[in-house]
């Protein structure tokens, strides 16, 4: 029996190398640069239908008009748009033996982070097991969203298999004039993912699991188009505690949302991707746009704890057009060594008795500086609208720099809009009381900056929320004392 | 080794260029409660900070021993885990940590430090639920954040409480009775002795001679201008409530 298992186990492994090799050969890639033809041939490879190669070529034409932005507190480097690669089919990823093979240094922050040995496989590219592990796991998986009408895939696929809900969808709530980076993710976008949750229909998982161990090999053009249908629900999770390494430095993702009458929809991220070393050398640059659309008793809860990047331009919003509709937006925004961060909300009231909420903590450390964005914008129709802002900033250290660039523009007399700031430092009369009941000053600040972080952290699903406190605790180590 | 347990000899010690403590000797054996009393700004909190190990001083001459540990060279978590305890005169807030938490990864650190294996949830539950008691706590202020909110009162119930729970060697107390009427007093001081063994000392700095009925002192100390210019047993603290320092002070500027 064992003999037979162990038999069928080095099988499976061959195989998965022959499918590696044989992918490997076939890869194809079109040259550097960006132009009308290479985004034809985007879509031409991708098998797409008409309506969609017409769609990127607009977006293309309209993109050359643009300008990169500059109003955020950024120092941004010249990035060269034509040295970059836009289409590269999936690489396969070396498939290691055993857990053995994975470096040391990944494997020691995934036991930190506390991250199931399974999955740490998957995440690490480790063979059998864990293929065979995410394998079923996506089956019952899919099975399960199957009964209920839960359609969640790729965009490739939903491209094929629903073209009418994309076409309904895409780029309606973030259009491609919407500014230079969703214009150039809607001309060369390479994939991303997919959800309609149907009438009625209570999603009966965290979309997460399953998006985890997929969220490993994401592009740099990532499309997401989620849809809740009327009165539907589901909470959805992007991203992942591991570290993420990626080639490519520039990435600009879209994320759109549709929350029709009566639903509500909950999406988290965990954003970690590569922050450039301790001498601000490398890492990404995450020029994100986010943002939902919530009709008549909607709701959109944003949540997202960011600590990767090298550079963060990142608003998740609201537009809250339907009457009583709700948006909110939790934030943990963490900076160190030579990282930057602008990021915020916005949070558009156009219905009558809408409410918004926004919580941001920002930490900034090192010599990064970190910058809260948001606008909240009252139209006039939107009767008795309300919002709450609180933006917090925490320094560690006195070379960082937090910001807070708050915008209200009401232009409704019922409407009722607060916004409350606060600064504050890690004291070191904080780091002599930890000590002094024994505790280490990296484990103080842990504690501390978790602390801080709580009432944003406490909106993260469960399982990811212990994760996400041990990111923020092993982010700061070595930043005090 | 003798039962001393912590020998001050000729501690010297500075804040910003300014030297605060000017030769402290001291002596405290197991199971000895000392008073260390005062004139203000005579050096009796820094005396705790430095043995606590707070880094705004800086020692510049003289040595201290704690349960046969060079401490001036022991990191301050260390000094704690070895079982020195300092009682906060103004405890810190720190906000959206909540005291459970707090203290379970200070009662862990110790006994990791012990080589101790960390408790369950379910013992650390039960031990909250018991050192609690000692000083009246309401299983409420655990569940909230550490300090933040507390009345001056709670504030120091809840340094006796974390003395409790981590069961010191040496528990100084800097100015533990400051601040509290006088119920919050008895059930402070009250909890103090309680907490108080054979194998245990407690150094307590105070003004008041009222903290003293509570916790009888064995010695009684008086610091004066960075030095202990006179010590005495219990009736020292009587004689000082009644007639003040400056008989003390006088004989001693001459």
């Amino acid at each position: 029996m064992a003999e037979n298992e162990k038999e069928i186990l080095e099988n499976l492994g061959e195989q998965e190398y022959k499918y590696g090799f044989t992918s490997a050969i076939e890869t194809e890639t079109l040259g550097k640069g960006l132009s009308e033809e290479v985004v034809r041939q985007i879509s031409a490879k991708k098998g797409e239908p008409d309506w969609m190669t017409q769609r990127r070529v607009a977006a293309y034409r309209h993109w050359l008009t643009l300008e990169p932005p500059t109003w955020a507190h950024l120092r941004i480097p010249q990035i060269d748009f034509q040295d970059i690669i836009y289409y590269a089919a999936p690489k396969a990823r070396k498939t290691l033996g055993s857990m053995d093979e994975v470096d040391p240094e990944l494997k020691r922050t995934f036991d930190r982070l506390g991250i199931p040995l399974e999955e740490q496989m998957a995440l690490a590219g480790v063979a059998v097991d864990a293929v065979m592990d995410s394998v079923s796991v996506k089956t019952t998986f899919k099975e399960t969203l199957a009964e209920k009408g839960i359609i969640f895939c790729s965009i490739s696929e939903a491209l094929r298999d629903h073209p009418d809900l994309v076409k309904k969808y895409l780029g309606s709530v973030v259009p491609y004039t919407d500014n230079f980076y969703a214009a150039l993710n809607a001309a060369v976008f390479s994939d991303g993912s997919f959800c309609y949750i149907p009438k009625g229909v209570r999603c009966p998982m965290e979309l997460s699991t399953y998006f985890r161990i997929n969220a490993a090999g994401t592009g740099q053009f990532e499309r997401t188009l989620i849809v809740a249908d009327e009165g539907a629900y589901v909470s959805y999770l992007e991203g992942c505690t591991a570290p993420q390494r990626d080639e490519n430095q520039l990435h600009a993702a879209v994320v759109e949302i549709v929350v029709e009458r009566d639903a509500e929809v909950k999406y988290s991220t965990v954003q970690n991707w590569y922050p450039g070393d301790k001498e601000g050398r490398g890492g990404i640059y995450n020029f994100v746009t986010k943002r939902g659309l919530c009709r008549e008793n909607a709701r959109l809860s944003w949540t997202q704890v960011e600590t990767g990047s090298a550079i963060t331009w990142k608003y998740p919003s609201c537009i809250l057009a339907g009457d009583n509709s709700v948006g909110e937006f939790y934030s943990v925004a963490m900076t160190n060594n030579y990282q930057q961060a602008d990021t915020g909300t916005k949070m558009i009231h156009i219905g009558r008795n809408t409410r918004s909420r926004i919580v941001s903590k920002g930490i900034s450390a090192g010599q990064s500086e970190n910058s809260y964005r948001g606008l909240v914008r009252v139209a006039k129709g939107a009767e008795h609208a309300r919002n709450y802002s609180q933006c917090d900033s925490l320094l560690i250290g006195d070379k960082c720099g937090a910001h807070t660039f708050p915008v209200i523009d009401s232009r409704n007399r019922t409407a009722v809009v607060e916004h409350e700031a606060t600064t504050s430092k890690i004291s070191d009369d904080q780091l002599f009381y930890c000590n002094q009941r024994g505790l280490s000053t990296e484990d103080a600040v842990g504690l501390i900056v978790n602390g801080y972080a709580r009432e944003v952290l406490a909106k993260l699903p469960m399982e990811f929320a212990v994760e996400a406190q041990k990111l923020l605790a092993l982010q700061l180590e070595g930043t005090v004392g | 080794m003798e039962n001393n347990m912590l020998s001050v000899k000729n501690l010297h010690a500075t804040v910003e260029g300014k030297e605060i403590l000017r030769g402290i000797n001291l002596e405290v054996k197991a199971g000895e409660v000392h008073a260390i009393m005062g004139p203000n700004g005579s050096g009796k909190s820094t005396l705790a900070s430095v043995l606590a190990g707070n880094e705004k001083f800086t020692v510049t001459e003289g040595s201290v021993e704690f349960l046969g540990h060079d401490l001036l060279s022991m990191s301050i978590e260390d000094r704690a885990r070895l079982g020195l305890f300092l009682g906060f005169q103004y405890p810190v807030e720190i906000p959206g940590v909540t005291m459970a938490n707090f203290m379970k990864l200070a009662v862990n650190e110790q006994r990791k430090y012990r080589g101790e294996e960390p408790l369950s949830a379910a013992e650390f539950l039960r031990l909250m639920k018991e050192k609690s008691a000692v000083v009246e706590l309401s299983s409420k202020l655990t569940a909230r954040a550490v300090n933040e909110g507390f009345s001056g009162g709670e504030k120091k119930k809840n340094e006796i409480f974390q003395m409790a729970m981590l069961d010191p060697k040496l528990a100084i107390l800097d100015e533990t009775d400051s601040g509290l009427d006088i119920d919050a007093l008895r059930i402070v001081a009250t909890g103090v002795t309680k907490l108080h063994t054979a194998e245990n000392a407690t150094v307590v700095i105070t003004h008041y001679q009222r903290l003293l009925d509570y916790i009888v002192p064995d010695v009684v100390h008086v610091l004066y201008k960075g030095r202990i210019i006179y010590t005495g047993d219990k009736t020292l603290a009587l004689k000082l409530e009644r007639e003040g320092y400056d008989w003390l002070i006088n004989e001693y500027d001459r």
